[in-house]
């Protein structure tokens, strides 16, 4: 660690803080406050404590667990194939490729998309009788078409794929800076130790990588069971019948439609809980892994 | 080395493969994009598969730049992340080199909770976002995006430029120091130069922060003329059976920036240490 003036490393902190506070920390202590009171449109200038009450109505409906059960699954598909997609493109695209920067730039591509523009463009891809995607299955492959909107099931594989494509681009540009400060002596060094290459990949790229990988999966996982947008907009708010919702898609449909406010908070203080619990359990189990090592 | 390096060997091809038609795959999306934004308006429904439609025509194109303010939202749009790519990389990149670099009380708790902005819910920050934002004026104003985009993108960009710095030796600094060099000298002079693929990929990010969002910028703004290009872009497909191809065009005419921008960056990500003489 560095010397300096005690007062260094906070001055470095002071403008970064001062951002944080203001834009998220407020909100996000005016949101716990209104999950203990009664806040809707019928109460929405005056509203009382009502204490636990939010909270009780939440962990007693059914809906709850079966929508936890679906935001679990949602990001683990989710954030598995953004990782193995993006580490994959990551390692073979530092290796002889012809046309590297084109097809670097080409899989960059869905990231640069803004979000809301992929969203609609997969939705119509989605379409039964229009969509590209049933029209390839049908004219290329023979086979039937699915009934990608309009059945639960297939309504929830949808915004899955999309997001799929939209996630693995990041991983891969985070992969590829990872990769780019790994000395070349490692790899001289396990060459000369006769190591094959799944053997380079586990002993020298893999745990080279993860500094830069850990951070990006633990917030990846984060970000994805907190998207809205992508099974919002895909499945168009739910449909069919409310049956696609993840959690926040829950949350956002009962506080902005339905406007019940202070459930919605209280919802959203659960999820926040949830994730708080998930991410303190994964750093304790890397760093104790670090004091191991 | 066993093998020259350009030589076709099986496994060579197969990856080579892969690559292009897993590219290829990728694209098909957006080419989707560009079909629609060709097709001419009495083909909104076909069941043809070709890129370019029959019929094909750049009237959406044309009625984009020049009818609507597709300019003006480009330039608002332009403005606010430019602004939140600035201030993001600044406020990461001093931030993240005190957690990297010292040991100071609130250390670990600050790290965690730069971490725990993240874990919230976006829809429920949005509410109180908006009353802040009314009592302080900054409705309708374009401050108040970038201060609200530069907070959501903060966390992952210190995240990320902390591990970095965690992997650049800090001897040099510290020869500095004891050298009577000021700590700030010692951070902009070595280690920040040192840190530029980690600081592109932290532009990359505050700018796509900014760049693509939707939901914040339709609470902070309502006047037409300070929409940016999301709030233009979803006003067109609002009216969707007839802009369609119009909105096709211009979510097009978006992602140019993006790319140039991506392309520009991206020697300086993948490039590397390999200029830095550093080795611990």
């Amino acid at each position: 660690m560095l010397r300096a003036p005690r007062a260094f490393p906070y001055q470095l902190l002071l403008p970064a803080t001062i951002v944080m506070l203001a834009v998220v920390l407020f909100p996000l202590g005016y949101s716990f406050w209104l999950a203990f009171r009664n806040m809707s449109l019928y109460h929405f200038r005056v509203h009382d404590f009502v204490g636990l009450e939010n909270f009780r109505l939440i962990l007693s409906e059914s809906v709850f667990w079966t929508l936890l059960a679906k935001s679990a699954a949602w990001t683990f598909v989710n954030v598995f194939f953004h990782v193995t997609l993006g580490v994959l493109l990551a390692i073979l695209l530092s290796g002889p490729v012809r046309g590297k920067v084109l097809i670097r730039t080409l899989l960059v591509l869905p990231w640069a998309m803004p979000q809301y523009i992929s969203a609609l463009t997969w939705r119509g891809m989605f379409n039964y009788e229009y969509g590209a995607i049933n029209l390839i299955l049908k004219q290329w492959l023979h086979l039937p078409p699915v009934p990608w909107l309009s059945d639960p099931f297939w309504a929830f594989v949808a915004p899955i794929l999309t997001n799929i494509w939209l996630g693995f681009p990041f991983m891969m540009v985070v992969a590829l800076g990872g990769l780019t400060s790994i000395p070349g002596e490692l790899y001289e060094a396990a060459d000369l130790d006769g190591a094959n290459g799944w053997e380079k990949f586990t002993n020298v790229t893999l745990p080279s990588l993860m500094p830069v990988l850990v951070p990006a999966m633990l917030l990846g996982t984060i970000w994805t069971f907190n998207n809205t947008l992508i099974v919002w907009l895909v499945s168009n708010g739910g449909q069919p019948a409310d049956a696609t919702h993840i959690l926040v898609t829950f949350i956002y449909k009962v506080a902005f439609t339905y406007s019940r406010y202070s459930y919605a908070a209280a919802f959203s203080v659960v999820v926040f809980l949830l994730l708080l619990g998930f991410v303190v359990y994964v750093m304790r189990r890397t760093s104790a892994q670090e004091r191991t090592a | 080395m066993k093998k020259p390096a350009d030589a076709w060997t099986p496994g060579r091809v197969f990856v080579q493969a892969f690559l292009v038609l897993f590219a290829i795959a990728t694209v098909y999306p957006i080419l989707q994009i560009v079909t629609i934004s060709l097709r001419p308006s009495d083909q909104l429904y076909s069941t043809s598969l070709a890129i370019i439609p029959p019929g094909a025509s750049l009237k959406a194109y044309g009625v984009m730049l020049f009818e609507k303010p597709f300019l003006l939202w480009m330039r608002n749009s332009l403005i606010v992340s430019l602004a939140v790519t600035i201030l993001g990389v600044t406020l990461a990149s001093t931030a993240a080199y005190a957690f990297s670099r010292f040991r100071f009380a609130g250390r670990d708790a600050g790290l965690y909770l730069f971490l725990m902005t993240q874990m919230f819910p976006a829809t429920m920050t949005m509410l109180p976002l908006y009353v802040l934002m009314k009592n302080l004026h900054l409705l309708d104003t374009f401050a108040g995006l970038v201060v609200a985009y530069t907070a959501t993108a903060l966390p992952f960009c210190v995240w990320t430029m902390r591990g970095y710095y965690d992997t650049i030796p800090y001897e040099l600094e510290q020869a500095a120091l004891i050298d009577g060099c000021a700590p700030w000298e010692a951070f902009t002079k070595i280690t920040l130069p040192l840190a530029a693929p980690a600081l592109s990929i932290t532009a990359l990010f505050s700018f796509m922060a900014a760049w693509s969002e939707f939901l914040v910028a339709r609470i902070v703004i309502s006047r037409q003329e300070m929409f940016t290009l999301p709030l233009g872009l979803e006003s067109l497909a609002g009216q969707f059976q007839t802009e369609w191809a119009n909105y096709a065009a211009g979510s097009l005419l978006v992602c140019v920036p993006v790319m140039a921008l991506f392309i520009a960056l991206n020697r300086n990500i993948v490039s590397g240490l390999s200029v830095g003489g550093v080795k611990g």
